[in-house]
């Protein structure tokens, strides 16, 4: 409590400079103040946003936020103070005080006013204290936050005064950890920094650890370093836990990534044997189908153009799925049960499909534009994020495959395509139409590629190349998980991923994707029909 | 097409004619080079040698590549790797030879490393100095490579497009590993800037001559290796294994083993080849281990005639040539070429040009020769839908 | 539980002995539990329904197919589970499997050399050089198996009956003690069948045979005791006459 009252006393007595010429000030002086902003010196400007700040007034904020944007400017002509927001070629100009549009300004009619760092940061540092007592929540929320960075312990009181009438949970939290970090920093009493430190275990951010980490060296007292080094524990131990779920977000999202891949070789490869080494190109074409329609919409009906990877999903299918149809009637049906020239016929078609999209589309990157809805982030904590795009990418997998699932388990022609797979005389004596039914489900795996392609646009470069960066992969997912079995290629796709993520920080990207291939290379050789292996008759050549 | 490997009335001839080939070209284009004046229309020029004595290494790549597929089923699609890791070799070596007059003039470290700060050699470059000491390890180093990977997918009978799809992973990872600068082979750029070989000036006519002529010794060596190898007992238990596995299983012959020794052989010669390779164009970069190259070795066999010595050494000039000669005057067109191949050659040419040209001069008396459409492809998946 | 039909004969004159092998895939029951000896010089005959177990046995004993319990013992001693194909069939077992499988790449005679005991290492083969000995032993097998015409001709020329007798060939080349014949007469003419039988039985003179068919034509001509498999286990014993008056197995053949 004395503590407390003794700090309250300090903050006092640095602040008096400003007490003091807050209670000169009167807010008809608020225009002499903001003319001293446009002094030459850098001592004048800082007494003046002192004095701004602690003026009280409502106006104070938005002036002093104009000044740290660049936006307060100097009229040549009169020294006017003006608030000068650009518009097209000229600068529309406001009073700072009253916020009135005052005409407009050419770039050369103004001077703008110099602010260095370390005005910069007293500027943050000010409007901190005065958006603290915002009414919105947000903006109170991101002025802890300033304070956090800047920990001007002249912010205190206004800090104190901000937690004493928070009601929003979240924003409480944040103005805490201002606080904290604040006392921690400036606090004379080592039990205050004590007491901070105790409050900052609670948070996980690499903000907290790295202030942490600097105070710990720099601490004198004993018993606040042993404080400081409990909490800097606490904070790693919750931060690795972060570390942890960020890894396995990230991994699941490179599963969903490589179950869009494979899941169409699952039923090309897996499903019907059939090698295709174009199976890449077919998900390449997808992704082009995106852009061609992204283009299409930006031409006709530019308003839909948040919508055009819905319109790209069918469209992908049905291209990938046609061209799939015309690749298995000319080509594979006639190299059934003969894997390897299959493998070789469909790996010169990739090479084909690839240098003519090459030849259509020019071989750089191009650009597919995310819709707004995939763009952004969630920020969790602890430095976790999540972006909107790789949520919806997982979600959309997960959609394709349980389709998929439905498709082959419930459907007429999921049970044809199951029927002729299993004992294709016997399916075509019961009349099914079995070279229809090769080509459909050829199709339709094709397709399902293309509909990847779709997904794969949003976050991979769209090139002639976007295949055969993850054709080793998808089947790689498929044997892994065990060929024919679609849910083992859920399962491969989802463990490649997570397991591929958590090598990373060990062993880089490059080395850790090493490791993997090496990994399942070792682990076909031991069980050569993958996790989920078939035995007895049905396993046998 | 294993026809002319187990009949041993048909196998005298085309070995006669391939070897007495490969003596004529590598007798001949030196001669020619050193003897006919520039300005006549026989003279080879020197930059002609060193594309054909590059050739001349495809061709005992391909031989390599025919003794493993054609024969005993297994295709592989990293065999580029072992070529890359022969060239490599040399490459280590050459860049030894370098010693002070690179860039840097550091006269202990290769110019690459003296650029990413290394203080020391790494202890696998040691010994590289040593001509001798690298060609040892231009065989061994792929061979134990194929050594280790046989071993374990041999024994786990891992086969058929399984067996491909792993090989292809294995070259796939050895370029993204070779592609890193830490890994010590100079990373994106390879070693290249190479000064001599065993004292001579690579860039000296008389070095590419003589280098040409190595690589037609190499391939004559390696195709007689081949051809006895074909034309002994072991090649016919290969011929069995690449038609029914598990008939030759039964009859008492361990496949593994048999599998395991040509394909550690073929990776040597693969080795040998890129070993040759290298001083020729000068330069090795971990480009050489793209899955795209190992399967352009298969699509030369193939072109050529897989199950026939000769036709592999006339697929990859055939194929390597169209290649040079595409790639100068319509680049675009070359790779719509290559896939045209690919596709015309498996669904029309199941032979080859060799099967092709063989069957056109046996014509009708003959008769049906195999019956069954997979032929000598390898192992058939029961997934597969049968025709 | 079932009880062994018969126990452990004496070792000097039984060659294969099955003992309570049981054999099950993904929760299938392929083998349960199945006991039978074959004996020195015996033919013997195995039938029963489709999934009687009667492939996974052989692929048992031949080492394709490794059991979940139970022993195979071979020639008195040697326990087959233990080992693998090429080690069992160096011991003395031959195998012809349901469909025939020659090598189509190579011609009648080298299918033949092939398949002659001896040089099975990889340097051995290398520098294998036939003896005189060994061509007649291929020409005389060539005679037994009526393919002394197509002696040069490839494999994958020849019908599917020469191809049977090739495969059949190509075991008496081997010179197994013990041949495991699976299916032999499938897909064959009659008169081809009446030939094979005869084969089978010229062949049984020096070698034990052990046949799995379903042609009860094929089964009597060959005129050997039978032993009748039903789910994984052996149902009844005897010659064919007498099984096939046995209540249990005429219900399971004719259903329920």
């Amino acid at each position: 409590m004395i503590a407390v009252t003794l700090r309250a006393l300090f903050c006092l007595l640095v602040a008096w400079p400003l007490l003091a010429a807050s209670g000169q000030a009167v807010a008809d002086d608020l225009e002499a103040l903001v003319a001293g902003l446009g002094s030459n010196s850098f001592a004048e400007k800082a007494r003046a946003i002192d004095a701004i700040a602690a003026s009280g007034d409502p106006r104070a904020a938005a002036i002093l936020e104009a000044l740290v944007d660049g936006d307060l400017q100097t009229r040549r002509d009169d020294d006017r103070m003006v608030i000068a927001e650009a518009k097209g070629r000229t600068y529309v100009l406001r009073d700072p005080l009253s916020g009135a549009e005052i005409g407009e300004a050419g770039r050369a009619e103004l001077r703008p006013i110099i602010i260095n760092n370390r005005l910069r940061g007293q500027l943050r540092g000010a409007i901190g204290g005065l958006t603290l007592l915002s009414p919105d929540p947000g903006r109170r929320a991101s002025a802890a936050d300033a304070v956090f960075v800047t920990r001007d312990p002249e912010l205190l009181p206004v800090l104190d005064k901000a937690l004493a009438r928070e009601s929003e949970g979240w924003v409480r939290d944040r103005l805490e950890r201002a606080a904290a970090a604040t006392r921690l920093a400036a606090a004379e009493d080592p039990a205050a920094r004590i007491a901070a430190a105790r409050t900052l275990a609670h948070y996980a951010d690499q903000d907290v650890r790295s202030l942490l980490t600097a105070s710990s060296q720099s601490e004198q007292d004993a018993d606040a370093r042993e404080a400081i080094a409990a909490a800097l524990g606490q904070v790693e131990t919750r931060l690795a836990l972060w570390g942890v779920l960020a890894n396995v977000f990230q991994g699941i999202s490179l599963g969903s990534v490589l179950l869009l891949a494979a899941v169409g070789l699952a039923i090309t490869f897996g499903v019907m044997g059939v090698i295709n080494m174009a199976h890449g190109e077919m998900v390449m074409l997808g992704a082009y189908t995106t852009f061609v329609i992204q283009q299409l919409v930006l031409a006709y009906a530019p308003d839909w153009l948040n919508w055009s990877v819905l319109i790209a999903i069918p469209a992908a299918f049905v291209v990938a799925g046609g061209i799939g149809i015309l690749i298995e009637q000319s080509i594979i049906r006639f190299l059934y049960g003969r894997p390897l020239e299959t493998l070789l016929a469909t790996w010169g078609l990739s090479l084909i499909l690839q240098q003519t999209v090459r030849t259509i589309f020019g071989p750089s990157n191009r650009e597919v534009i995310s819709p707004s809805w995939m763009s952004g982030a969630i920020e969790i904590s602890g430095g976790l994020t999540l972006t909107y795009n790789r949520i919806w990418i997982i979600v959309f997998s997960l959609i394709v495959f349980t389709l998929l699932i439905v498709l082959m388990r419930r459907s007429g022609f999921g049970l044809r395509i199951r029927a002729v797979t299993q004992n294709r005389r016997m399916a075509g004596a019961m009349g099914i139409r079995t070279g229809r039914v090769d080509a459909m489900t050829f199709g339709l795996g094709s397709g399902i590629a293309g509909i990847a392609g779709v997904a794969l646009s949003q976050i991979d470069n769209v090139s002639p190349n976007l295949g055969q960066g993850y054709i080793i992969d998808s089947f790689m997912v498929v044997v892994f998980g065990g060929v024919g079995n679609l849910m083992g290629t859920l399962v491969g796709a989802f463990s490649l991923g997570l397991v591929n993520k958590f090598l990373e920080p060990y062993s880089g990207a490059v080395l850790g994707k090493i490791f993997v291939l090496v990994a399942i290379i070792l682990f076909i050789q031991k069980r050569p029909q993958g996790i989920f292996a078939p035995k007895g008759r049905a396993a046998e050549t | 097409m294993g026809a002319f490997a187990s009949r041993p009335r048909l196998s005298g001839l085309p070995a006669a004619i391939t070897l007495a080939l490969i003596a004529a070209v590598g007798i001949g284009v030196p001669l020619l080079n050193l003897l006919v004046p520039p300005g006549s229309a026989l003279h080879v020029p020197t930059y002609m040698v060193s594309l054909l004595g590059k050739y001349l290494c495809y061709g005992l790549l391909a031989l390599s590549v025919d003794l493993i597929w054609g024969y005993c089923g297994i295709l592989s699609l990293g065999h580029g790797a072992f070529f890359a890791l022969g060239g490599y070799a040399m490459g280590m070596h050459l860049m030894r030879q370098i010693g002070d007059r690179g860039v840097y003039g550091n006269a202990e470290l290769p110019d690459f490393m003296v650029f990413l700060n290394w203080k020391e050699l790494p202890w696998y470059w040691h010994g590289f100095d040593s001509f001798a000491f690298t060609v040892v390890m231009v065989m061994a180093v792929p061979g134990l490579l194929a050594f280790l990977f046989g071993w374990f997918a041999f024994r786990s009978r891992v086969t058929g497009v399984y067996l491909s799809i792993i090989s292809q992973a294995l070259t796939f990872a050895l370029m993204l590993a070779f592609f890193r600068n830490d890994m010590g082979f100079g990373g994106n750029n390879g070693l290249t800037d190479f000064k001599d070989i065993l004292g001579f000036n690579l860039q000296a006519d008389g070095t590419r001559i003589g280098l040409f002529v190595a690589s037609a010794i190499a391939l004559a060596l390696g195709y007689v290796l081949c051809r006895f190898i074909v034309t002994s007992r072991l090649g016919k238990v290969l011929v069995a294994v690449r038609d029914a596995e598990s008939r030759t299983r039964f009859l008492g012959y361990r496949v593994e083993y048999y599998k395991l020794c040509v394909f550690v052989v073929s990776a040597i010669m693969a080795g040998v080849a890129g070993a040759l390779y290298v001083p020729q164009v000068g330069i090795i970069n971990p480009s050489e281990f793209a899955p795209a190259n190992s399967i352009e070795i298969v699509i030369w066999v193939a072109v050529g005639g897989r199950g026939t010595l000769h036709g592999a050494i006339l697929g990859a000039l055939l194929v390597n040539y169209a290649k040079s000669y595409l790639t100068g005057a319509i680049p675009e067109v070359w790779l719509f070429a290559l896939g045209a191949l690919f596709i015309a050659v498996t669904l029309f040419l199941p032979k080859g040009v060799v099967g092709a040209v063989a069957s056109g001069l046996r014509g009708r008396r003959a008769g049906p020769a195999i019956t069954g459409g997979p032929g000598g492809a390898g192992e058939r998946t029961s997934e597969a839908p049968a025709e | 539980m079932s009880t062994p039909v018969h126990a452990r004969p004496e070792a000097r004159d039984t060659l294969l002995y099955l003992n309570g092998v049981s054999v099950s895939f993904d929760g299938f029951k392929a083998l349960n539990s199945l006991s039978f000896y074959v004996v020195v010089g015996e033919m013997r005959a195995i039938i029963g329904p489709n999934g009687a177990g009667k492939t996974t046995m052989m692929d048992v004993v031949t080492g394709k197919t490794r059991p979940d319990s139970g022993d195979v013992v071979f020639n008195g001693g040697t326990d087959l589970t233990e080992l693998d194909e090429a080690r069992i069939a160096n011991l003395g077992i031959g195998r012809k499997f349901q469909k025939p499988t020659v090598f189509d790449g190579h011609t009648v005679y080298a299918n033949l050399e092939l398949a002659l005991a001896g040089g099975r290492g990889v340097f051995a083969s290398l520098f294998f050089r036939s003896t005189p000995a060994q061509r007649a032993r291929i020409d005389a097998v060539l005679e037994t198996i009526a393919l002394a015409g197509a002696r040069d001709r490839l494999a994958g020329s020849l019908s599917h009956g020469q191809r049977q007798w090739l495969e059949i060939g190509m075991l008496l080349a081997q010179d197994p003690q013990l041949l495991l014949v699976d299916e032999p007469v499938a897909g064959m003419t009659d008169s081809e069948t009446e030939q094979t039988a005869v084969l089978l039985k010229e062949i049984n003179k020096s070698h034990t045979v052990v046949v799995v068919e379903h042609d009860m034509t094929f089964v009597r001509s060959l005129d050997c005791p039978v032993t009748v498999l039903h789910e994984g286990r052996v149902l009844a014993e005897g010659t064919l006459a007498d099984v096939q008056r046995n209540k249990q197995v005429v219900e399971v053949y004719l259903g329920r």
